[in-house]
């Protein structure tokens, strides 16, 4: 007996594909969350027993691994206190910069707690609830030249890196300083040791962390331009956990549990001259 | 030398959670292998009929894996597949599904070019032996393909295991991914570690996948 091998074949190449074809047209839906189903709702990470937090896994002091292969930093102290008061388990999901936003998308994460800065681009990907955290461009100067107020630096160059905060700020509202533009931190770094410029200005949060390891320096200049806010960023339209989110950071606040976490994991890391109310926002009641 | 960089690999748990990484992309190879050979034999196999429209299908699938970048399709498998066809299944199956389509796009080349490169004699033989279809590619073409294919199929696998890399891009703490937090968890205490933390990856990447180099070397002289 001969079997036709070729026809069988055939079939069922064409079979799977007319199944494979009625399967994505009948599967196609929009991505937003709605309410009966969001997997990331209080209800549903309450009946999973998991709060799924996506946050770095490489950036000290915010979120990132130990020695002994445990999550820390400052986001993540928040992550496993939110989950503590859920009363749930926390799973981390290590996320990079570009796939934040992806990371809720997908609902591969219920909340981002990753250094995530409030813009008004993001606000029209996902929803953010109430900051933790407040960043903004510092100066950071020599000890002995040191600079105090931007009036100093007319007709001085100023290092930044392309691309930063830093950078937009300096070229949109200061017009008087000039720029010396560099493609990354440890360029302009290097810049402001070798006396290229007579200060650098970047991200205070950073600064603060530089200072630290290069004692001969300080952050002269605290605080320039706009205060920009790190916040937790839930999926567009979870309301659910947006509200939650915000009653908690709000009883967290209360009880100064920022100033708890900045003297537990950002003070061993910023200079002594750094205070926790230059980073957490208004604490106790 | 109390701040040598090399004492970055023994701190804490750091030696055991490289080995740890490096032992999640070696399975997800793995498998990957075994389900993209299987899957790549038999859409081999059908690239040498005659019908113009399964090869035609075939020649698509083949060359949507072969000129979509490998990082490509992890983030189509993990982030674009949960988001509109709700397909949510873990980062590591989502990877093996990705590598295996890859892999059996690949192979089923190797496959086609193998099974058609046994000389045309050696199938007319079988016909007037008056063997069927299934009797001619079992005994006759099979067994002289096999031989053809090994030293692809191992540089194929060489490939496999250097692209799990890539697995960082989707949160899968694999050998690279474990390197990095290690690298920036230390920066402050050891500047140099990165040298050591990357010299180490090199090594381990190079003892995996330096014998099956090898063997496809000694496959092919042979």
């Amino acid at each position: 007996m001969t079997i036709n091998w070729k026809k069988i074949i055939k079939a069922a190449v064409a079979v799977a594909s007319v199944a494979a074809l009625t399967l994505s047209a009948v599967n196609f839906k929009p991505a937003t969350a709605n309410a009966d189903s969001n997997s990331s709702s209080v209800s549903a990470i309450k009946k999973r027993g998991v709060l799924r937090v996506a946050t770095f896994g490489d950036l000290p002091p915010y979120g990132w691994v130990n020695k002994d292969g445990k999550r820390v930093g400052y986001d993540v102290a928040l992550a496993r206190r939110m989950a503590k008061d859920m009363g749930v388990k926390v799973k981390f999901i290590q996320v990079n910069a570009n796939n934040r936003v992806d990371t809720l998308n997908s609902n591969k994460a219920d909340i981002v707690l990753a250094n995530f800065t409030e813009t008004p681009e993001r606000k029209n990907v996902v929803d953010w609830a109430k900051p933790y955290m407040k960043v903004s461009v510092g100066v950071v100067s020599p000890k002995n030249k040191k600079i105090t107020k931007l009036s100093q630096l007319n007709g001085k160059q100023l290092i930044v890196t392309k691309g930063t905060t830093a950078e937009n700020y300096f070229t949109s509202k200061q017009k008087s300083v000039s720029l010396l533009k560099f493609d990354s931190k440890t360029q302009q770094f290097n810049a402001l040791k070798n006396g290229r410029g007579a200060a650098l200005a970047d991200d205070n949060s950073y600064l603060y962390a530089w200072v630290k390891r290069n004692p001969k320096y300080t952050v002269g200049i605290k605080s320039v331009g706009p205060h920009q806010y790190i916040a937790p960023a839930v999926k567009k339209g979870n309301k659910s956990l947006l509200n939650w989110t915000n009653s908690e950071i709000t009883k967290l606040n209360k009880q100064s549990f920022f100033t708890d976490d900045y003297n537990k994991e950002l003070k061993p890391y910023f200079g002594s001259e750094v205070k926790p109310s230059d980073i957490v926002l208004k604490q106790g009641n | 030398m109390a701040h040598s960089g090399i004492n970055v690999l023994f701190e804490g748990t750091n030696f055991a959670r490289l080995m740890g990484g490096l032992w999640t992309a070696i399975w997800i190879a793995a498998l990957a292998l075994v389900i993209g050979l299987a899957l790549g034999t038999l859409l081999g196999l059908l690239r040498t009929m005659n019908s113009k429209i399964i090869r035609f299908i075939l020649m698509i699938y083949l060359e949507f894996f072969r000129i979509v970048p490998t990082v490509v399709l992890l983030f189509l498998v993990y982030y674009i597949l949960p988001r509109q066809f709700h397909v949510n299944w873990p980062a590591t199956w989502m990877a093996i599904l990705a590598f295996a389509l890859w892999v059996s796009a690949e192979f089923s080349d190797i496959v086609r070019g193998a099974l058609e490169s046994v000389p045309v004699h050696q199938r007319e033989t079988g016909l007037a032996l008056g063997m069927n279809e299934w009797q001619l590619f079992r005994y006759v073409l099979l067994p002289q393909a096999f031989r053809l294919e090994l030293p692809a199929t191992i540089n194929l696998a060489t490939r496999v295991i250097k692209t799990t890399s890539l697995l960082m891009m989707i949160s899968i703490m694999d050998v690279i991914n474990v390197g990095q937090q290690i690298i920036e968890a230390n920066n402050q205490n050891y500047p140099t570690g990165v040298f050591w933390v990357y010299g180490l990856i090199f090594f381990l990447y190079f003892i995996v996948d330096y014998p099956l180099a090898r063997w496809a070397k000694h496959l092919m002289a042979g």
